[in-house]
């Protein structure tokens, strides 16, 4: 039987044998919204009308006997940086209060030829700038697990309406793991694509060469389905890479991993992580060897400089794009009362608009760029940059993926590190690097922590533009675990829909 | 000694366009110089023979033909303005005159 808490494949095949029909499912989950993200805060807008009539209108093709896509009539949350025609986009922030874009970004325009029901927007750190969710001008996202935690960020949201049974997909972007991340925290799979596989045109930026757009889902198989669906070449994006994309579905189905060589990066094991973390993925390694995989160990020594140069390259190109919000044509004004010259109103605004750690990496992007201090802090982190990316290409020397814990700890209190950016900082260490590099990867849920009972996350690395492969070893894994437990990771959350 | 002053940071949010409040720039001094003194160990390993990474594709500018396509209209591209006049977006005075 068909239900909220099946499988996107499952939906897709239900739907397309019509056992179910789309405005059904829609119903479901828009009544489980209704019924839990009061204890979630996961979506920002829900757009009730706009599902049920996409819903219906994917029925009637179905009816009719028309070709549909594979997750046609299937629904899914939006991160609130996508632009969508007419809906409430905020990016998490007070600047863009009450904006309704007046286009679709290329990835929303895809879902809805692709018959995907868009069921609404999800919260997010404003402008992606956190990971927490913590930073939202909106309140914070409670973990399904435990709503005293955050299910991380920037894309909180989305990860927390999928672990919550809202929706079985959704859309998130990653600048330095804010998708694998909150994936790992939330017990969910979480992809960032290769740089350029996905168009950005209408994701409103954050740090232009490093933002990705990429999916979440419950398995391997779903997220693979979506990753297919969003991807591929836009002329609207000069970024986007105009080539195939990569087969992830067939790689996801693979199911074999024999031969592979598979790298555990030194730098990124051991000291520094929550024990719970290490036995997960010292498990997981055992069942990639029980399948064939051959482990090999790989030093990437410059790692432990990717955090720093990440903390100035991105505030840097953040200055800059962050620069449109102007108060000059959409979004907030404030103080236009006919005295005041267009800077001060500007400057009043983005005091007002923005929040504090919006204007902290502002100002730290503003001071990384200024002359006099360019060099030493811009052009240094550039550097770094450099010498990350060698890093991968030594490693991919010796192993065709490599592995890594996706988060030093699993998911942290709601509070306990929003006053202390630099440690909060510290929860990317092991995810920045593939941004750095352009690279893609996998945060895949391994297992629950001993010690408090939460999700660990695996984080799988390809080369650039083999997406395929972190799919292969991920599916992989995904059913030796499945087998091993007997039954999905999320069975053992808690019901939210319990008063 | 600190590398970077509440001096500092009052021209750097004058050069970004955002008002602060003498308390926000006394915490935002505090923390920039907590962030910098974390972030310039970047400067340990980046020695003059490392050429910088600016971007992860090697690419140069991507150009299409000149041919008009369908864009927005008048009304949608004015659709999220503050303030509008005569089909225009409508700003606060930018030349200070009276």
């Amino acid at each position: 039987m068909t239900n909220i808490y099946s499988t996107a494949a499952e939906m897709a095949a239900a739907l397309d044998k019509k056992e179910i029909t789309s405005v059904e499912l829609t119903k479901a989950h828009l009544e489980r919204i209704s019924a839990v993200d009061g204890k979630l805060n996961a979506f920002l807008h829900v757009d009730n009308q706009g599902a049920l009539e996409q819903a219906a209108a994917v029925d009637a093709k179905r009816a009719k006997g028309e070709s549909l896509s594979p997750l046609a009539g299937v629904p899914i949350a939006v991160k609130d940086i996508l632009a969508q025609k007419g809906i409430p986009t905020t990016a998490g922030s007070k600047i863009l209060e009450g904006w309704r874009p007046p286009y679709d970004s290329t990835v929303v325009a895809k879902l809805k030829a692709a018959g995907v029901v868009i069921l609404g927007k999800t919260n997010m750190d404003e402008f992606a700038m956190g990971s927490s969710t913590e930073n939202s001008a909106y309140g914070t996202t409670q973990n399904p697990w435990d709503l005293t935690r955050t299910p991380g960020g920037s894309s909180g949201g989305s990860a927390a309406a999928v672990a919550g049974f809202e929706a079985p997909l959704a859309i998130g972007t990653d600048t330095g793991g804010s998708i694998r991340q909150p994936a790992a925290l939330t017990g969910i799979v979480g992809v960032k694509p290769t740089y350029g596989g996905v168009s950005r045109y209408g994701v409103i930026a954050y740090s232009s060469s490093l933002d990705q757009v990429g999916p979440f889902a419950r398995t391997v198989l779903d997220t693979a389905l979506l990753h297919e669906a969003i991807a591929g070449h836009d002329e609207r994006d000069s970024t986007s890479i105009d080539a195939p994309v990569p087969q992830v579905v067939a790689a996801a189905k693979r199911l074999d991993v024999k031969g592979m060589k598979i790298g555990v990066i030194k730098e990124l094991s051991g000291s520094g992580f929550q024990a719970g973390v290490s036995a997960r993925i010292n498990e997981s390694i055992e069942l990639l060897v029980a399948a064939g995989a051959e482990i090999v160990e790989v030093s990437c020594p410059n790692f432990e400089y990717a955090l720093a140069a990440y903390y100035l390259i991105a505030p840097s190109e953040a200055s800059s794009n962050l620069a449109r919000f102007d108060s000059m044509r959409y979004g907030l004004r404030v103080g236009d009362d006919g005295s005041k010259g267009a800077e001060e109103v500007m400057s009043a605004t983005r005091e007002a608009g923005f929040g504090k750690e919006v204007k902290r990496r502002i100002i730290l992007g503003t001071y990384a760029l200024s002359s006099g201090y360019y060099d030493a802090y811009y052009g240094s982190a550039q550097k770094v940059r450099t010498l990350v990316k060698r890093d991968f290409e030594n490693a991919f020397t010796k192993a065709d993926v490599l592995i890594s814990p996706v988060t030093p700890t699993t998911a942290f209190k709601i509070g306990e590190k929003s006053n202390d950016p630099v440690a909060m900082y510290l929860s990317d260490i092991a995810t920045i690097p593939v941004n750095m590099a352009g690279i893609g990867g996998m945060s895949l849920p391994v297992g629950l922590a001993d010690e408090d009972g939460l999700p660990v996350g695996l984080q799988i690395m390809a080369p650039f533009m083999k997406d395929d492969l972190f799919y292969r070893v991920g599916g992989t894994l995904e059913a030796a675990l499945l087998s091993k437990w007997g039954k999905p990771i999320l069975s053992n959350a808690p019901d939210l829909a319990v008063k | 000694m600190a590398a970077i002053s509440r001096d500092d940071v009052a021209h750097l949010a004058k050069l970004a366009r955002i008002e602060m409040t003498p308390d926000e720039l006394d915490h935002m001094a505090t923390e920039l110089d907590q962030i910098l003194g974390a972030v310039k160990r970047v400067q340990e390993v980046a020695t003059a023979d490392i050429p910088p990474t600016s971007h992860p594709l090697s690419m140069s500018n991507i150009f299409r033909a000149d041919v008009v396509k369908p864009s927005l209209t008048n009304e949608e591209a004015l659709s999220g303005a503050p303030a509008q006049a005569e089909d225009r977006f409508k700003v606060p005075q930018i030349l200070g005159e009276e």
